[in-house]
């Protein structure tokens, strides 16, 4: 795109209280111990109330916009089904989509203001050739923590990146509470076989 | 080398700039700065003030004192705090004074998008603004440097993205302060009555002279020479899409933009074939530059309303450039997306109240706080909002023009410190009689929980006096002051009843501790029993996101659930019961 070279871009999407932001700093963190620039931003303020989310992670030899361009994402994940199509415009041609097959009802359907879309998983296989769609919240009950579908996640998302996993494995050490470490650890190897 | 966020690193760069009195009041973007900054606790006190004006002069006055002192707020706040920006300008300080002011393009969470450079010029002090986390960092130190030296307050202007916005900043040691703290007795340094005012006057256009001449060698501002058929002029978070999006083009990227550095500008111009100003929000810098006379571009393909982007860039550069700007194709299925707009959260003790105003024809004026969201659907209960504290005020304006419904004005505890009270002195003195309902979830819950004058703790995590929102109604002679539990219905739609009857003024303070904050549920997690529920849907109406009413009869969701019993007092059929908590 310039005289900098490739620039990496991955688009984090969501609802609020998901664990977006862990996320989002964990593969920061990867990609600064990669030795790479690394320019992230995340939507603060009301979006923490049950509105969707998003966070944007750039890495590359030198960043400059923290905000991913339209169109540019070598990886688009969603926490949450319908987020993946809300923000399927940030996907770079080719790129790879890891979608949670969880469903969060948004207040609109529940009020019947709106309608929660049918066949999600056909319509995600029609936009995306390259996805990977499986339940990680279910997984994350499985490690013992529900709040560890995010690292899951990551551990998916991990395949369509060129950082390696023992980057990955030293950026959550230092991201997450000592008590926490081996089960977001096991968490992340469980997402990457799923990919 | 930390990854740090740019209010993380302002905080950081008052810490290394040596400041030992930090002051601000919650407002999205901003309010991370003194969050972090408190971590440095003792080496910089910080305090939480009532509203931004009381926060500005308690740092002015630390500064004058030759402390160093920062002050933090979002860019409305500057309106509260600009009474005392404008003539701190003409006092000056002795300690390096920093005012870290947050604009918020493209209201993310604001009332408006006003543009805080326009207030340097205004006050006539020097601007500066970073477009990283390193630079905000290095900017608030450069800021404390020219303050020290001009002996001038400064404001670092920053905006959403380079405040929330990641990157990598290297780190250095603090650098102590050596004044003695004492504020020298000498009037005519600090008394602006009108003969030492006018002395002062001279001075800040002498001193804005020689900062104009420092800007033009400032390290802070760069000439960065490519190609010379395009010469940009940016500042701040638009560098960073300038940069991607013309990678040829040579750049007078500025960072000390105010007073404008006229020699540094001419110099720039006189070396590019084109010259195209890129900034957010005002035609600030263009302005002066087609002032000075020079040809430029700039606010016909830039936008002026919202944020920048690269990809709004490249629809401005293709404008400029006579091409064809692709039709944006929109996403595909996006269309039957339902949306997820924010709401009050599963338990919140504001919803109790909407709820109990839904039963009456009111007209309700409301102000800026997680009650805000009450003007949505389903609720539906919040007429008009204008600004802090104006909840209060405009239902006494809308009493006095004589709208006749009984007019409720419902503002925050902490938006009730901040600048709800002087409307209250109103509506008593001036013989008013509006229902004011301060819905008090002690805490400023909407900026992430910070304290105020009423939680009984300061910032520095130590315990203080709580202030009374009832003992402040009655000393503000209000003779009806009540106090309601907004978790029982029955009662606070009685007391509503009972206040909104009288044609006297009325207090009411809804007193309901936000469950975020307090991080524990109200009560038992409820259920709705799917063989009692008549589909009436009373639950549903009350939009809470922990009830899930996709199908016709509603259940609730048992992970969001904050057990606030609301939906079961809704109930008419006896559905919907507590959740035997397991022993």
């Amino acid at each position: 795109m310039n005289e900098n070279g490739m620039i990496e871009s991955v688009v984090l999407a969501g609802v609020g209280g998901q664990g977006i932001l862990l996320a989002s700093e964990i593969l920061a963190k990867a990609a600064m111990i990669a030795g790479n620039d690394v320019k992230t931003n995340e939507v603060h303020g009301m979006a923490q109330r049950g509105g969707s989310v998003l966070a944007q992670i750039r890495y590359g030899k030198k960043v400059y916009s923290p905000l991913v361009a339209r169109g540019t994402a070598r990886v688009l994940c969603a926490l949450e089904q319908i987020e993946a199509l809300r923000y399927s415009d940030y996907l770079a041609p080719g790129g790879l989509v890891v979608v949670n097959s969880q469903t969060i009802t948004p207040v609109t359907v529940s009020m019947g203001a709106a309608k929660y879309p049918q066949d999600v998983e056909t319509k995600l296989r029609s936009v995306f050739p390259r996805l990977i769609y499986f339940d990680a919240s279910q997984k994350a009950v499985e490690v013992g923590d529900l709040r560890a579908a995010n690292v899951i996640l990551l551990g998916a998302l991990s395949t369509g990146l060129d950082l390696p996993p023992e980057v990955w494995k030293k950026a959550i050490e230092e991201s997450v509470k000592p008590k926490f470490r081996e089960m977001n650890l096991k968490a992340f190897d469980i997402g990457r076989s799923c990919a | 080398m930390q990854i740090l966020s740019g209010n993380e690193a302002f905080a950081r760069g008052a810490y290394e700039a040596g400041v030992t009195v930090a002051c601000g009041y919650p407002g999205t973007p901003s309010t991370e700065i003194l969050e972090n900054a408190v971590k440095f606790k003792p080496a910089i006190y910080c305090e939480w003030s009532p509203n931004e004006k009381v926060a500005f002069e308690v740092a002015a006055a630390a500064a004058c004192a030759g402390a160093r002192a920062i002050v933090t707020m979002k860019h409305v706040g500057l309106n509260v705090a600009a009474d005392p920006l404008m003539t701190l300008s003409y006092l000056g300080v002795e300690g390096g004074f920093v005012a870290i002011v947050a604009d918020d393009p493209g209201m993310h969470s604001s009332q408006n998008e006003q543009d805080t450079r326009n207030y340097a010029r205004f006050a006539k002090i020097p601007l500066l603004e970073p477009s990283d986390s390193q630079e905000a960092k290095d900017f608030l130190k450069l800021g404390i440097e020219i303050s020290e030296k001009y002996k001038t307050p400064v404001i670092v202007r920053t905006t959403t993205r380079v405040s929330h916005s990641r990157s990598i900043v290297e780190l250095a040691d603090r650098v102590e302060n050596t004044r003695q703290i004492a504020l020298e007795k000498n009037p005519p340094r600090w008394v602006p009555v009108p003969q030492w005012a006018r002395v002062m006057r001279r001075n800040v256009e002498d001193r804005l002279g020689k900062l104009r001449a420092d800007a033009c060698s400032s390290s802070a501002n760069r000439i960065e020479w490519r190609d010379k058929t395009l010469g940009i002029v940016t500042a701040s978070i638009a560098y960073q899409y300038v940069r991607e999006v013309w990678p040829e083009a040579s750049v007078l990227k500025l960072g000390f933009s105010y007073p404008y550095p006229d020699d540094l500008i001419r110099q720039f111009v006189a070396g590019v074939k084109k010259v195209l100003v890129v900034e957010e929000l005002d035609d600030f810098l263009e302005e002066h530059i087609k002032a000075l006379g020079i040809a430029c571009v700039g606010k016909q393909f830039v936008p002026n309303i919202g944020e920048l982007s690269v990809t709004t860039l490249e629809a401005s550069r293709a404008r400029m450039e006579g091409r064809e700007i692709p039709a944006e194709k929109p996403a595909p299925f996006v269309d039957e997306l339902p949306g997820r707009p924010p709401v009050l959260c599963p338990g919140c003790p504001h919803r109790g109240v909407f709820a109990a105003l839904g039963k009456h024809e009111v007209i309700v004026t409301g102000d800026i706080g997680c009650y805000s969201l009450g003007a949505f659907k389903p609720l539906n209960r919040l007429d008009i909002i204008l600004c802090m504290g104006g909840g209060i005020s405009m239902a006494h304006g809308l009493d006095k023009a004589g709208d006749h419904r009984t007019v409720v004005g419902i503002v925050g505890d902490s938006t009730f410190f901040h600048s709800g009270v002087t409307g209250l002195m109103d509506i008593a003195y001036n013989r008013g009689c509006s229902k004011i309902i301060v819905v008090d979830n002690r805490t400023t819950a909407m900026t992430g929980h910070q304290d105020h004058p009423g939680t009984g703790q300061t910032l520095m995590g130590e315990p203080t006096v709580a202030l009374s929102i009832e003992d402040f109604g009655r000393a503000c002679g209000f003779k009806r002051v009540r106090t309601i539990n907004p978790y029982k219905v029955k009662e606070t739609l009685d007391i509503l009843n009972e206040e909104l009857s009288v044609r006297e003024p009325s207090l009411i303070v809804s007193r309901g501790p936000c469950p975020l904050h307090e991080k524990k549920k109200v009560g038992p997690i409820r259920r709705i029993d799917q063989e009692l529920c008549k589909a009436c849907r009373a639950c549903v109406r009350i939009g809470c996101p922990a009830i899930d009413g996709a199908q016709k009869k509603p259940f609730i969701n048992a992970f969001l659930c904050n057990g606030c019993s609301l939906c079961q007092q809704m109930c008419a059929f006896g559905a919907i019961s507590a959740v035997e908590e397991k022993p």
